[in-house]
């Protein structure tokens, strides 16, 4: 069974006068799978994160992660946003150190292994390129290093799932480039399942194993892409014409979807 | 550069200066009588002459206050955070609050005589009652407006509410609330002072009620100078605090310029 799995979900939220955000939603990730989604704005890309990690639950159909239903937040995600939000209060190697506060078994050993953990803060910033800014705080940071340090904070507990939405939305194109393939390199290390919410058809290409296209509002997944370019990928492959043809192909299918 | 710097630390004491100045120079090239506006330098001498009574009564108003303010500190930041709490809660005391806060308290003080007498305890209630609406208005706001992915963050975590309470929600909470204190212990003088001149034998505000009896206009100005101090003084106080506690929250350039 998979991973992640969406079954004929339907949600709207309480408020927004029944609406649906989500109709018929079913979509499949497997264990260690790099999956993106992408689809028109509104169309349900957030939602279906929040269902997939028990942040909402759906009116009609199933969720299931790691072959049990969710009923609950999974406690185990990694989450990652647009915005970065980090706690202003903290550094950035203790901001790093909060989901340890929460999460167990790092919870109940936190008095005791604190420079431990510091110490582990400090290596996982330093594998991102931010050897020796822990002492900073996030406001000293650039955007695009402070997303990098969002992404630490998501990874430091080592999570099963980690679920990215649009987390590079907001960086110039270079930052962009650069953190994709910091993230690519994170997956290859840790082997760990990624969901990735973008609008961005070439980030998606460029990282995924598996696309899944949105339709407009409310979203149902209208086509799913497997991407078989061969990995390690360079930036490089960009520019090859096999990459730009899968990216003009998902675009046909966007812009059909948004109709 | 640098003289601009020197200026800015010796603005409050020119401008204050300035203001006294003009002050005197209106009243004697108008000739407005003592009485009906005595000039900076009367109430100069009033000062000196019933320096005991203002210094006692400066004290009593002082004391009077600061309990208010403690207890509008203690009760405003719970009623806060229970607010922030629970959408219902919200829901529910946000109204009456509201209805609450708009009734003059000067109007309350009878009936806070009527329970406790006049004297020490409706001065410090009134005190009390007057500064706790903002510092619950800031902390309920300080809670409320946190950012929902980091909620979401936390939550795909596992964390409780009370983990999210405690990690961010109450450090968020600090800089609305030291901010609140600043306007809270202000309030908390007028609350003293309301109460001390309608209902009590002490303290500035019976003072100056007394000194407008026996028209010593010089004097009901001294004892209005010597709250402004007081006034300034905490103040002061409290936005060092603010400073020393919230020091991440204030990195802006905007106010240094
Ligand atoms: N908390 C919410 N309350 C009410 N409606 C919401 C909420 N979040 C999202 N929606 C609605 O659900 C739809 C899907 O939203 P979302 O999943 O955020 O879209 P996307 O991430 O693809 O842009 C939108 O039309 C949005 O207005
Ligand atoms: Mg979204």
């Amino acid at each position: 069974m998979a991973f992640v799995a969406l079954e004929s979900v339907s949600h709207s939220y309480a408020g927004a006068d029944g609406a649906l955000a989500v109709d018929g939603l079913t979509c499949a990730v497997e264990a260690g799978e790099f999956a993106a989604v992408v689809g028109p704005s509104g169309c349900g890309k957030s939602t279906l994160m929040k269902l997939a990690t028990g942040l909402q639950f759906p009116r009609a159909g199933s969720v299931s992660v790691a072959g049990k239903k969710v009923t609950a937040p999974v406690k185990m995600a990694g989450m990652a946003f647009q915005a970065p939000t980090l706690l202003p209060w903290r550094t950035t190697a203790e901001n790093l150190l909060l989901p340890l506060e929460i999460v167990e078994p790092y919870r109940s050993a936190m008095y005791r292994k604190r420079g431990e953990f510091r110490g582990r803060a400090e290596q996982l910033l330093a594998s991102v390129g931010l050897g020796g800014q822990g002492t900073k705080y996030p406001w000293e940071l650039s955007g695009g290093m402070q997303q990098r340090a969002s992404l630490c904070r998501a990874l430091i507990h080592e999570p099963q799932l980690l679920m990215l939405d649009e987390p590079f939305g907001a960086l110039d194109a270079f930052t962009r480039e650069e953190l994709w393939c910091v993230i690519r390199d994170l997956h290859a290390a840790r082997k760990i399942t990624v969901i990735l919410v973008t609008h961005d058809l070439r980030e998606a290409v460029f990282l995924a194993d598996r696309i899944f296209v949105m339709s407009a509002r409310p979203g149902r997944i209208v086509v799913e892409r497997k991407i078989e370019l061969p990995r390690p990928r360079d930036l490089d492959i960009t520019f090859t014409s096999d990459f730009t043809d899968i990216v003009h192909e998902l675009r046909s299918h966007i812009v059909k979807a948004r109709q | 550069m640098n003289r601009q710097r020197v200026f800015i630390r010796l603005a409050p004491w020119l401008f204050t200066i300035g203001l006294f100045v003009l002050w005197e120079g209106a009243v004697r090239l108008f000739n407005i009588p003592v009485f009906f506006l005595p000039p900076p330098s009367a109430v100069a001498e009033a000062f000196v002459q019933f320096w005991g009574p203002l210094a006692r009564n400066s004290w009593i108003t002082l004391e009077t206050t600061l309990i208010g303010f403690a207890l509008a500190v203690v009760f405003g930041m719970a009623l806060g955070l229970l607010i922030g709490w629970s959408r219902t809660i919200y829901a529910g005391l946000y109204p009456l609050m509201i209805g609450f806060n708009a009734i003059p308290k000067v109007a309350v003080v009878p009936i806070l005589v009527l329970w406790f007498g006049i004297g020490f305890i409706p001065a410090v209630l009134t005190a009390f009652l007057i500064s706790f609406f903002p510092i619950v208005v800031n902390v309920a706001t300080g809670l409320a407006t946190i950012e929902p992915e980091l909620e979401d963050v936390l939550k795909a975590l596992g964390a409780s509410k009370l983990d999210i309470m405690r990690k961010v929600g109450i450090p968020r909470t600090l800089p609305y609330f030291f901010g609140s204190l600043k306007v809270a212990i202000t309030l908390a003088f007028v609350g003293s002072v309301i109460s001390e001149s309608v209902a009590s034998n002490f303290g500035i505000g019976n003072l100056m009620l007394q000194a407008q009896a026996q028209f010593q206009v010089p004097l009901i100005f001294a004892g209005l100078v010597a709250l402004a101090i007081e006034g300034i003084l905490m103040y002061w106080a409290m936005a060092a605090l603010e400073r020393r506690m919230t020091g991440w929250a204030q990195r802006s350039g905007f106010a240094q310029a």
